[in-house]
């Protein structure tokens, strides 16, 4: 197995779980109880920013011990794959300069305020000499981040952000030194280790924020079932991951379970839901020599089947390839903060530059030149105007992640903000993507009937018995106590009820040709048999949500890979134009001709074959049932039933883009003010230091505002 | 004067005080996961946890 396991002398391991579902502290009660109380457990500790459970356990207890215990208490688990390990968090390596610029600001301002309040020569040399202790060390280690990014920008001949932060930071932090030998007049440690603070400040936030999103999807990622029994020559059954699958092996693939690999039945009769894979609702039977893919739910009976292509051979690994070559059109989109700041970091530095030329041409001493010069250097630091995008960009995705939408990165929502046009998949899109049964015919059942319905479907993992005791159970209904319960592959269960003989099972030919769509049948000896059909229905609040994206003046449109006769049903209840039948090269094509016309196009989708149309639109969401290669191309997943949250996001990432430019207005309009005032010399490096940090705190308390923005 | 010589020590020695326990909180992990420990403070702690 491929678990994170560490061998202890005491004969004890430790076994992480990913738990994607916790998302509260009853959650993280209620896992961390479930575990604790098996005997063999020694701790079980949670981790809900990771959405992960890390127990320590006697080598007694296995594996699926601990996630069958976790379902029990309502919870799906996975182990951690180690091949998914965590990516490290970005916001960890700046805390440690983050708490040293703080700690270091406020001790120099303490001796700063000594100064200003008059301290005169011995003392304030000495207060000095304090400052310069505490700030160079200091500034040599908070600033780090910033000298190390510069100077990788400045050694691939570009410049960004922190190549004025750097260059700033660094001659302030010398001329002072310069003043403190000399026994001069004034240093400006304070103002240069204020600088630091605010700016590490915006960074960590900008750094958390995507640690949160990535946290999120990382755990939705792991979820994938990458592997497969495969029988062995002896008949031993053996579990073996989707990479370790060779051609010409055997596996076995239950019902319920998804296809690893490529391949042809080599034994049983089932049928298989292709929707991932192509968008087709209706499930396809196929017998003994009948080709199946990867990425396809068997839905009947459990089969053989003789691995014919793994891994990159797969239809699967064409769609991956697909992807990334479509991913590279978005890979040219730059960020708005990037724009900004190289047009920023060229004018900040002539304009420091030449007000030092300037003042040393009017006759201005060197000394007092290089003072204006670092005062118009950190008076325009690019503060404000780095806390724009990060502190909006970091409320916002807060706000929609309170509303169940993740967001991969900041970028995602700059270019959600400017979609014009809107794509839909149909399949597990529009629809839910999996068989809800008619609710008329659950209603009508009487309440004795529906429990032994429950009962039943309960004990068995075929989609349409879990659908049906999904839908009993949240009407209400108990389960009935049966005897002898029995699943028969392929047929159904069996059960005895109160001495009767009762049974959910497929439906017989006759009725499921009279019918069409899928159905099961409930058999209770005396009752005539019931028939319950199931259908795709639609994502609740799909209309009310087109009708917002409309009124948002985005056109909507469905692109399906299923059959016409299937889109044309959903396509007539939204009342939404659809084109039928797309593989994932015509979706993709489709949403070229879109962006060639000159629209922003906004593709949601979920199955495999959407992850190319996925990676080329310029945004695209996600449901959080979708295939982990659907949730990987999007920069949205959602997560929840209800269709509204796509208008939600939209609306947010808007409001988000109306903040970030207001706060773009007021940094720039601040340094248009200040700058002409440094340059005059009327500015020394503390007030401009004060100035900015005012400039700073507007920006925050305005980004603020997006708090409410999911709505 | 003399008031400052011993004042002064007394707050870089706090401040640093401070900024030791920050480190040491930091690599004792407990800025791992920082949403489970706002949470955790709702569980009502009936049978200890173990």
């Amino acid at each position: 197995m491929n678990l994170p396991a560490r061998l202890d002398p005491a004969g004890e391991i430790e076994t992480v779980l990913t738990v994607p579902a916790m998302h509260c502290a009853g959650c993280m009660a209620k896992v961390e109880r479930s575990l604790g109380a098996m005997a063999g457990v020694t701790s079980a500790r949670v981790n809900l920013t990771a959405r992960q459970v890390r127990i320590a356990h006697s080598t007694s207890i296995a594996m699926p011990d601990l996630v069958s215990a976790l379902s029990a208490s309502g919870f799906a688990s996975q182990p951690l794959d180690e091949d998914l390990a965590p990516p490290p968090s970005a916001a960890k390596p700046l805390l440690a300069p983050l708490a040293v610029a703080a700690f270091a600001a406020m001790n120099v301002m303490m001796m700063s305020v000594g100064i200003w309040s008059g301290a005169d020569g011995a003392t304030r040399e000495m207060f000095h000499w304090l400052s310069a202790g505490i700030g160079i060390p200091a500034i040599a280690y908070a600033g780090r981040p910033f000298f190390t990014s510069a100077w990788s920008a400045l050694r691939r001949g570009r410049t960004n952000m922190d190549v004025p932060i750097s260059i700033g930071v660094t001659l302030a932090a010398a001329l002072s030194l310069y003043e403190t030998a000399t026994g001069g007049h004034d240093a400006w440690f304070d103002g240069v280790l204020m600088l630091l603070l605010f700016l590490l400040g915006g960074r960590t936030l900008d750094a958390m924020m995507r640690d949160r999103a990535r946290a999120g999807v990382d755990s939705l990622l792991r979820q994938a079932a990458t592997g497969a029994m495969v029988v062995g020559k002896d008949g031993k059954l053996e579990w073996l991951a989707a990479r370790a699958l060779l051609p010409g092996m055997v596996m076995r693939v239950a019902a319920g379970e998804r296809l690893a690999a490529d391949g042809v039945i080599a034994k049983g009769t089932s049928r298989f839901d292709r929707s991932l894979l192509t968008g087709e609702s209706a499930p396809v039977g196929a017998g003994p020599g009948g080709d199946v893919l990867a990425g396809t739910l068997n839905l009947d009976a459990p089969v053989d089947v003789t691995v014919s292509a793994a891994g990159t051979g797969t239809a699967l690994a064409e769609i991956a390839r697909l992807m990334e070559s479509a991913g590279q059109a978005r890979s040219r989109y730059v960020r708005i903060a990037d724009r900004a700041s190289r047009l920023y970091a060229p004018a900040v530095h002539s304009l420091a530059l030449a007000s030092l030329i300037g003042w040393l041409l009017a006759g201005a001493g060197m000394h007092q030149a290089l003072i204006i010069a670092i005062s118009v250097l950190i008076i325009t630091c690019p503060c404000a105007l780095g806390l724009a995008v990060p502190v909006a960009q970091v409320v916002t995705s807060g706000a929609l992640m309170k509303a169940g939408v993740m967001v991969k990165d900041g970028s995602a929502l700059e270019r959600l903000s400017r979609i014009n046009r809107a794509l839909f998949d149909k399949t597990g899109t529009l629809t839910l993507g999996r068989p809800v049964p008619d609710a008329r015919m659950i209603e009508a059942l009487p309440a004795d009937v529906a429990s032994v319905a429950l009962a039943l479907a309960s004990h068995s993992r075929h989609p349409l018995s879990q659908a049906l005791a999904e839908a009993l159970a949240v009407r209400g209904f108990t389960a009935a106590p049966l005897e002898s319960v029995e699943e028969v592959a392929g047929q159904g269960m069996r059960a005895i009820w109160q001495g009767r003989a009762v049974a959910l099972r497929r439906p017989d030919v006759a009725a499921r040709e009279g019918f069409g769509g899928m159905a099961t049948m409930l058999d209770i000896s005396g009752d005539p048999a019931r028939l319950i059909s199931f259908a795709d229905a639609l994502r609740p609040g799909t209309i009310a949500a087109l009708a917002r994206m409309a009124a948002m003046g985005i056109e909507c449109s469905i692109l399906s890979g299923d059959r016409s006769s299937a889109v044309a049903e959903v396509s007539r209840t939204t009342g939404l134009m659809a084109q039928c039948a797309a593989t994932p090269v015509d979706k993709q094509e489709a949403i070229a001709r879109l962006q060639s016309a000159g629209q922003n196009v906004l593709m949601v989708g979920d199955g495999l074959n959407d992850g190319p149309a996925l990676a080329a639109a310029d945004a695209s969401i996600a449901p959080g049932s979708a295939s982990d290669v659907g949730r990987q191309a999007a920069d949205f997943v959602f997560l929840g039933d209800g269709l509204a949250a796509i208008p939600r996001a939209v609306a947010a990432s808007r409001a988000c883009m109306a903040v970030v430019k207001q706060n773009f207005t007021l940094a720039i309009g601040y340094n248009f003010l200040a700058v002409p005032l440094a340059i005059g010399g009327y500015v020394t490096p503390l007030i401009a230091a004060a100035a900015m940090s005012a400039s700073s705190l507007l920006v925050v308390a305005n980004s603020l505002r997006l708090v409410r923005a999911a709505r | 004067m003399t008031g400052i010589a011993i004042l002064i020590p007394i707050a870089l020695a706090m401040g640093a005080l401070g900024l030791a326990t920050f480190f040491w909180a930091l690599k004792g992990n407990q800025f791992e996961d920082l949403e489970g420990a706002a949470n955790r403070i709702l569980i009502d702690e009936e049978d200890p946890l173990s």
